[in-house]
């Protein structure tokens, strides 16, 4: 190694308030290479990112970049130093044009015009080096996810990035639109870039990785070599004890029809239909997996089957019955249970002590009081979740922001499975929460398959559809275009989902 | 650096940051008594004398502060239930109607303690109903609430003047007012809770609507923290979505939390109609409803806060008649700007001193 690693950081040490974020942190990249880091939820990674981009400053230790020493006050000190970022969520002016947002932020004088100029030839140039070819005249909105992710990378290279960080970039993307960003990915390495890549995903690691490092709780626990490593160590170093990364169940007894939807076609607020003509059923004692990348669809069909959302047309029967205008209360007292995609505005109210949520939507269940709310009652019931599913810290006064990811999820899927429902719809089961906790949440889903519970899951991760699902659904532009059984291959289902076969 | 998320102990978000932001507005006032040539020391040691010096000072104090108790509780019920309703001085002066209809009705046959729950009663009544239309159009037609309670205010206004000078004058009167009520339709002054400090509350108008109001504090907490509409009103003020989600209806949760701070709104001229004047006069609530928007942020939506701040805002308003009664370059307008101020760094700023602050004690946690 004669050459100085791109970036390296030495001894970072940050802490909020009691929470020690990133405890003495060593990492060397070296140049030309594709780095990834991994962790569970709260482990210290985004901070760390957030520390190398300016948004955060380390209460001690240092940042070199190509062997200097660099102070990053914030973002723009970052990208004067060659450092960008692509953020999980895209900063993006939806309604400009990609050339427009590609010089937001560096206009380059008063007028736009000399700008918009150059912009268009270093475009050109970086379409022909990189592979990066889109429409500079497009406008943002109308392009596919895939697209757009690839103008955030372009806006990093326009703004002379060397060192390139992507956070979670796989989260929106179908495995196609994946594979094309790693290949990106891997020209950009050839041509002496260097990156550093954040996920959660094992498999992404393995595929397009040189080096991984691992953190938990803060620390960084350990760098591997990519090809010396395997998805059991890492997924152990992750979590401190051995894993199972794919539960064990075995068949399903499909019994009655649970829930049919007949024709069922819902629009979002704007009036653009969502949900197209759908029909189906769901068993008792079987996992229905909805497939399809996010937005095809499918929080309006979760959203239409728990009532929060009215159905333009088509038909919803639970037991054989309608349910016509139920709205989720009355859906609750009929045996429905929703853990819905997004715990953050739906499934919790992040403000409210933990007890608070444990009850959010049976509240009115008369074992919780009558007028009045009986404290007693509910945080006795709230203790019982907390020991039963090792919610932590397990302390049902605690402020529900104040858990991580993975218990929060645990506070819903406490709520909703400890009513033993006939019916449970689940949406993203295990986003952004981590390896022991997902493991522990598809036991609980399996479980309940196994009293003999109807299941309608939806995620975008398809492993997760899977491995948990007995008959997958694909779902494609409100559409469903086909149905497989749990063993179908991940190409036919990438296919399906991206609207190519059924 | 981004601190808005750090934690910070209690005693200094409910200490320390309202203290500062109380001295930071005084600190103001006190340049602007100073621009125009008088001494804002004497200013103040005025305005502390004339609302905590004398046992009548403080009957006027606590009777204001009684007024902005009302008010400021019906302000923090709605914000619970994520509504901001600016309306509490039309549903004043509305349930002012109410209860000097039943005082006009029942003052000749029955003593004070008869007519008062049912007072309470009446101008609860005509308060939830004015707030009703407004609540009504929010929660059915999505009208904007700040925007109707707030031409609801002028249309009660209106409606109010118009009833006193053409229908409850007195004939062959020239002011617009109903005649004075006899005694079982007027509160009694709590000179015996004053005289158990060795006070004197001389003409002061403090009287039992002061108790009324702390009961109502009492039945406020428990309504927002204890009962399932609370929680349900809490859900909906904080996560709209989880609401829905939760089966929580949006547009019943509303009408109810509307009505139940236009009621506690109505309630507050109770105070001034039957405990101080006797009688119904226009322009009575003077401003109360908006103060209570004032006395419930800064109360931080909490009853105890909002009694702390009532006496506070109570010490301004009749410290403040005193102030310009002692010193005449300070007019009654120099005080509403010294009012406006307070409410500009205890309301709106309320959290500009945090990051400083925030910075300052991990700085010394850090070294400790």
């Amino acid at each position: 190694m004669s050459q100085a690693p791109a970036i390296e950081l030495v001894g970072i040490d940050k802490k909020f308030g009691a929470v020690h974020a990133n405890k003495n942190i060593n990492l060397a990249v070296a140049k030309g290479s594709i780095h990834g880091i991994i962790g569970e939820n709260g482990a210290g990674k985004s901070t760390l990112m957030s520390i190398l981009y300016g948004f955060y400053h380390a209460d001690s230790g240092e940042i070199r970049v190509g062997g200097t020493p660099v102070t990053i006050r914030d973002s723009q000190a970052a990208i004067n130093a060659g450092i960008g970022m692509v953020h999980q969520h895209f900063m993006l002016v939806e309604n400009f044009t990609v050339l427009e947002n590609l010089v937001l932020g560096a206009e380059g004088g008063m007028l736009l015009a000399g700008g918009v100029a150059r912009a268009r030839a270093e475009l050109k140039r970086l379409a022909k080096d990189y592979g990066l070819e889109v429409d500079p005249d497009a406008v943002i909105e109308e392009l596919p996810v895939g697209l757009q992710q690839r103008v955030e990378i372009l806006k990093a290279m326009y703004r002379g990035a060397e060192i390139l960080i992507l956070d979670e970039p796989t989260g929106v993307l179908t495995p196609a639109e994946a594979d094309h960003l790693f290949r990106i990915l891997g020209v950009l390495r050839d041509q002496g870039k260097t990156v550093i890549l954040i996920t959660h995903k094992l498999r992404e690691i393995m595929a397009i990785t040189d080096t991984v490092s691992v953190m938990r709780r803060g620390e960084m626990v350990a760098t591997r070599k990519t090809a010396e490593t395997t998805v059991e160590e890492l997924a152990e170093l992750m979590v401190g004890r051995r894993v199972l990364l794919r539960v064990e169940k075995g068949e399903a007894k499909p019994g009655a029809v649970v829930l049919s939807v007949r024709n069922l076609t819902v629009k979002d607020g704007r009036g653009v239909t969502m949900v197209d003509n759908v029909s189906f059923d769901v068993r008792a004692g079987e996992i229905v997996g909805i497939a399809g990348v996010a937005g095809n669809g499918q929080s309006e069909l979760l959203e239409a089957i728990s009532g929060i959302r009215m159905p333009a047309s088509g038909e919803i029967l639970i037991d054989g019955e309608p349910i016509g205008k139920a709205d989720p209360a009355r859906l609750r007292d009929l045996g429905l249970a929703h853990i819905p995609e997004d715990r953050h505005h739906m499934g919790l109210v992040l403000r409210f002590e933990e007890y608070e949520n444990a009850i959010l939507g049976y509240h009115r269940d008369p074992k919780y009081g009558g007028l009045f709310l009986d404290l007693d009652a509910i945080r006795k019931d709230a203790i019982e979740k907390i020991e039963k599913y090792d919610i932590r810290p397990p302390n049902p006064r605690l402020r529900t922001a104040n858990f991580s990811g993975g218990n929060q999820q645990k506070i819903v899927v406490a709520r909703e499975i400890e009513r033993d429902p006939k019916l449970l719809l689940i949406g993203q089961p295990t986003r952004g929460v981590d390896i022991g906790a997902i493991e522990f949440i598809h036991r609980r889903i399996i479980d309940m398959r196994d009293a003999g519970k109807a299941q309608l899951l939806v995620s975008v991760e398809l492993d997760e559809i899977r491995a948990l699902s007995d008959r997958i659904l694909v779902m494609f532009a409100g559409q469903i275009v086909g149905e497989k059984t749990a063993d179908a291959g991940e190409q036919t289902l990438g296919l399906m989902m991206a609207g190519i076969a059924a | 650096m981004n601190t808005a998320s750090l934690p910070l102990p209690g005693w200094i978000t409910f200490g320390l940051i309202p203290l500062i932001n109380l001295v930071l507005a005084f600190f103001f006032s006190g340049l602007v008594v100073w621009f125009i040539g008088e001494n804002p020391f004497d200013a103040l040691a005025l305005m502390l004398e004339g609302a905590l010096g004398s046992g009548e000072g403080i009957g006027f104090t606590l009777y204001f502060a009684t007024n902005f108790i009302f008010t400021g509780l019906s302000v923090a019920v709605a914000i619970h239930a994520g509504l901001f309703n600016i309306g509490s001085e039309g549903q004043a002066y509305v349930g002012g109607l109410g209860a000097a209809l039943v005082a006009l009705s029942l003052d000749h046959y029955v003593p004070w303690y008869v007519t008062m729950p049912f007072a309470i009663l009446g101008a609860a009544l005509f308060g939830a109903g004015w707030a009703f239309i407004p609540a009504f159009l929010q929660a059915k037609r999505g009208s904007h609430i700040v925007i109707t309670t707030i031409m609801f205010n002028f249309i009660g206004a209106a409606l109010m003047v118009y009833l006193l000078v053409n229908v409850l004058i007195v004939p062959g009167k020239m002011a617009p007012e109903t005649r004075t009520f006899l005694e079982g339709g007027q509160l009694p002054k709590l000179d015996w809770l004053m005289a158990l400090f060795g006070l004197k509350l001389g003409p002061a108008p403090f009287n039992v609507s002061f108790l009324v109001a702390l009961v109502m504090c009492v039945v406020v907490w428990a309504l927002i923290w204890r009962t399932k509409l609370g929680y349900e009103m809490r859900t909906l003020g904080v996560s709209p979505s989880a609401a829905v989600y939760a089966g929580i209806p949006y547009a019943r949760t509303v009408i109810i939390a509307m009505l139940i701070s236009g009621g506690l709104a109505g309630m507050m001229a109770l105070n001034p109609v039957l405990g101080s004047s006797g009688r119904l006069q226009v322009e009575f609530v003077g401003g109360a409803g908006f103060v209570g928007i004032a006395v419930s942020l800064m109360g931080r939506n909490h009853p105890a806060g909002i009694i702390l701040a009532a006496i506070l805002f109570g010490i301004l308003y009749q410290g403040g008649d005193w102030v310009s009664f002692e010193m005449p370059n300070i007019t009654r307008e120099m005080i509403v700007v010294i009012q406006g101020l307070v409410i500009l760094f205890a309301g709106a700023l309320e959290y500009m001193a945090r990051p400083a602050l925030a910075r300052l004690y991990y700085s010394m946690a850090r070294k400790a």
